[in-house]
């Protein structure tokens, strides 16, 4: 038997001569066919990915400084996350786990809401009210995040089946990790899509580990894409950090659903090349061997790669992209700090559309307790 | 307006409800094909087709789960438990997502749910088809808890919890689905949060809900013959709670005695308790005193022994006269 690290899911999956495995670009970047998205969107996406990953980088810093509680990032994941985020329409929705950020900002949720929210400050979108990275903009469909594992995808489903009783032609993309498989709600949510026949399209971010726990260890299945057949959904199995595979896929799965073909369950492989989260301390269960194996498949590097091949990147763009990148998030980052907290009296909205009497008689005990105070 | 039983009332209710609005669906086990089995919606999928009326697989967070994302995106979704003692597989999704969608996004999304689950015992259903889990659910922020007790209430609160733009669980008494009938209006509505005084006295006020009024009705009627003179109110809706028609009630007699069938332990009657003992302190002449199902796991052969019915609510009306 192989030991733990010599074989999470992820890793299991994502060699090139894994035969159902979809791939555009193999490890150096080099197309192995001609890709579907064109050059010029291969570099919007590209500085997206590199976005996001210095996003990641600096937030975490900024936690470790002790100014925001928590981070929750998605390093080594950008290809899985903005493949499919480019494959989007207009009016699909996502129902995000909680490493997506990058497909909100990448639909034009603006970086300064996503801060806000980051700093839970008065300005953000959601008061306030839940940790960092648990985004939601109905104005770029995206659902509201959860931190239970799972609880999304059956959401996904039945809004899936509000658009198609109304009459809508439009797809849902489910987002969950390994982890989620084994959650009820993907239970659920894949009983239940299969037999109404609806629109989601379940993207399962395989990146090998749920906090402590190896893909192996979540399932006995040779494949997390197996478990799709029990449904009646078909599978596919991706690439996941191949940009070019992961959107041709995505694109696939979502015109399926958009069409009335019904779910597609997708299995992208990739790896957490971070922590779980900022209260996370891989070093105690991971070896680093595998890390870098997988640093050596880093999706940024290989579409970096790939567009250097293609003469549409060099050292002076890479330079220039990094300056303006960090001067954006350096800026965006100070603005969200210095913004005040929600109101006292915010705590107490939102909780049913019209306060109860008992709700209204608690906040004028809070607010006489903060008289003179923030109001 | 027409003469019916609970059971006909509820569907008359989501007929209506489905008629005046195209979002309005209703999805569950059993609901359709077989119009439920306890009949609630019988009829209802050959009228409005098995897309509005969905027979679902059998998970009961499938059923919850599936029928918040409805809610988000247009629709007004019923979604049946066949028994509240099957609703626990659903917690997770009514407690962490439907009750705080609202609240975690800012007012960006609502959750315009119902959730019908028949509850309580007195039906021989033992430990599986007889609970009452009302009270975990008053527990939560973001959820409204309704528990009608006659089938004119049963069709007017459905209404407002089916318009409501919050999840709204909604406790059907299954033991008094077809024991009572009343003239039902069309297009009733009963609001949420009001309490219902169904009999005046100036002696002691009883507070009751769902299938234990008729108890609570009965002893009042019982100790009405020694001369004293019982105030019952039907709570009718749980979350919000109506502490103002409650507060003027123990205000007038001094005394006051809960009925649930739940357990008494962090039952609903310990914050009934606590809130009038809160505000009326100085008004009370005696201890308030809790009738309740006892703290062991419902019972099928001994369920008379365990619920609170009215030779239990009787004794403890005296008792409250006591002091």
């Amino acid at each position: 038997m192989l030991g733990n690290t010599e074989r999470p899911g992820g890793e299991r999956g994502a060699r090139a001569a894994d035969p159902d495995l979809v791939r555009v670009l193999d490890d150096e970047g080099r197309a192995m066919r001609k890709p579907v998205l064109p050059i010029e969107r291969r570099l919007a996406l590209y500085e997206a990915m590199v976005r996001s990953r210095r996003l990641d980088e600096r937030l975490e810093r900024v936690q470790r400084q002790g100014r925001i509680g928590f981070h929750i990032g998605s390093q080594g994941e950008e290809a899985a996350v903005l493949g499919v985020a480019e494959a989007l329409a207009p009016e699909d929705w996502i129902a995000p786990c909680y490493r997506e950020v990058a497909a909100l900002l990448h639909r034009g949720f603006p970086l300064e809401a996503h801060l806000d929210n980051v700093f839970g400050n008065a300005d953000d979108p959601n008061v306030g009210r839940q940790m960092p990275v648990h985004f939601a903009s109905r104005a770029h469909r995206c659902l509201s995040v959860s931190a239970p594992i799972g609880t999304q995808l059956p959401h996904a489903v039945g809004l899936a089946y509000a658009m198609k009783l109304r009459g809508e032609h439009a797809a849902v993309a489910a987002f969950f990790g390994d982890g989620a498989t084994s959650s009820q709600g993907f239970h659920d949510a894949m009983t239940f899509a299969g037999v109404m026949k609806v629109g989601v399209a379940f993207f399962c971010r395989n990146n090998g580990w749920a906090i402590s726990l190896p893909a192996h260890e979540q399932c006995a299945a040779r494949a997390l894409a197996d478990k799709a057949v029990g449904y009646g959904i078909p599978a596919v199995r991706c690439d996941g950090n191949d940009l070019l595979a992961v959107f041709e896929v995505a694109s696939r799965a979502l015109d399926t659903a958009r069409r009335g073909g019904g779910p597609t369950f997708v299995e992208l492989l990739t790896y957490r090349a971070g922590p779980h989260s900022t209260s996370d301390d891989p070093t105690r269960y991971r070896d680093p061997d595998e890390v870098s194996r997988w640093a050596a498949r880093d999706p940024i590097t290989r579409l970096r790669k790939h567009l250097e091949r293609e003469d549409a990147w060099d050292i002076d763009r890479e330079a220039a992209l990094l300056a303006r990148v960090d001067a954006e998030l350096k800026e965006a980052i100070a603005r969200a700090e210095k913004k005040p907290r929600p109101s006292v009296a915010s705590l107490f909205d939102d909780v049913y559309a019209e306060p109860t009497e008992a709700l209204l008689a608690q906040k004028r005990e809070a607010l006489a307790l903060d008289e003179g105070g923030e109001g | 307006m027409s003469e019916l039983t609970m059971v006909e009332a509820l569907r008359s209710g989501m007929r209506e409800a489905m008629h005046a609005d195209a979002s309005v669906v209703l999805l569950g086990e059993d609901v359709g094909r077989v119009g439920g089995v306890f009949r609630v919606s019988d009829g209802l999928r050959d009228e409005f087709g098995p897309a509005r009326v969905i027979d679902t697989p059998l998970s009961e967070g499938g059923i919850v789960g599936t029928a918040i994302g409805m809610a988000m995106h247009g629709l007004r979704p019923i979604a049946e438990i066949q028994f509240a003692d099957f609703i626990y597989p659903a917690f997770d999704q009514l407690v962490n997502e439907a009750a705080k969608i609202r609240y975690r996004s800012g007012g960006q999304f609502s959750v315009p749910l119902v959730v019908r689950a028949p509850y309580g015992g007195g039906i021989k259903g033992g430990h599986y088809h007889s609970q009452s889990p009302e009270a975990y659910f008053t527990h939560t922020a973001g959820l409204k808890v309704v528990c009608p007790s006659n089938p004119r209430d049963a069709k007017g609160l459905l209404r407002a919890a089916i318009d409501d733009p919050d999840p709204v669980i909604f406790f059907e008494p299954k033991r008094i689905y077809r024991a009572v009938r009343d003239e039902v209006p069309d297009e009733i509505r009963v609001p949420l949060g009001k309490a219902e005084i169904v009999r005046e006295g100036a002696d002691v006020t009883l507070i009751a809900y769902g299938a234990m009024l008729y108890e609570a009705l009965a002893a009042a009627e019982e100790v009405a013959r020694e001369g004293i003179e019982v105030e019952l109110v039907d709570l009718r809706t749980l979350i919000p709670l109506d502490l103002e028609t409650l507060e003027a009630s123990v205000n007038k007699t001094g005394r006051f005695v809960v009925v649930h069938e739940a357990p008494l332990t962090s039952g609903f009657g310990a914050e009934i308790v606590s809130r009038l003992t809160e505000r009326c302190f100085y008004a009370l002449e005696a201890p308030p005193i809790r009738v309740t199902g006892f703290d062991t796991p419902f019972p099928y052969t001994l369920e008379d022994v365990y619920l609170p019915l009215a030779r239990r609510i009787a004794p403890a009306l005296r008792k409250a006269m006591e002091d």
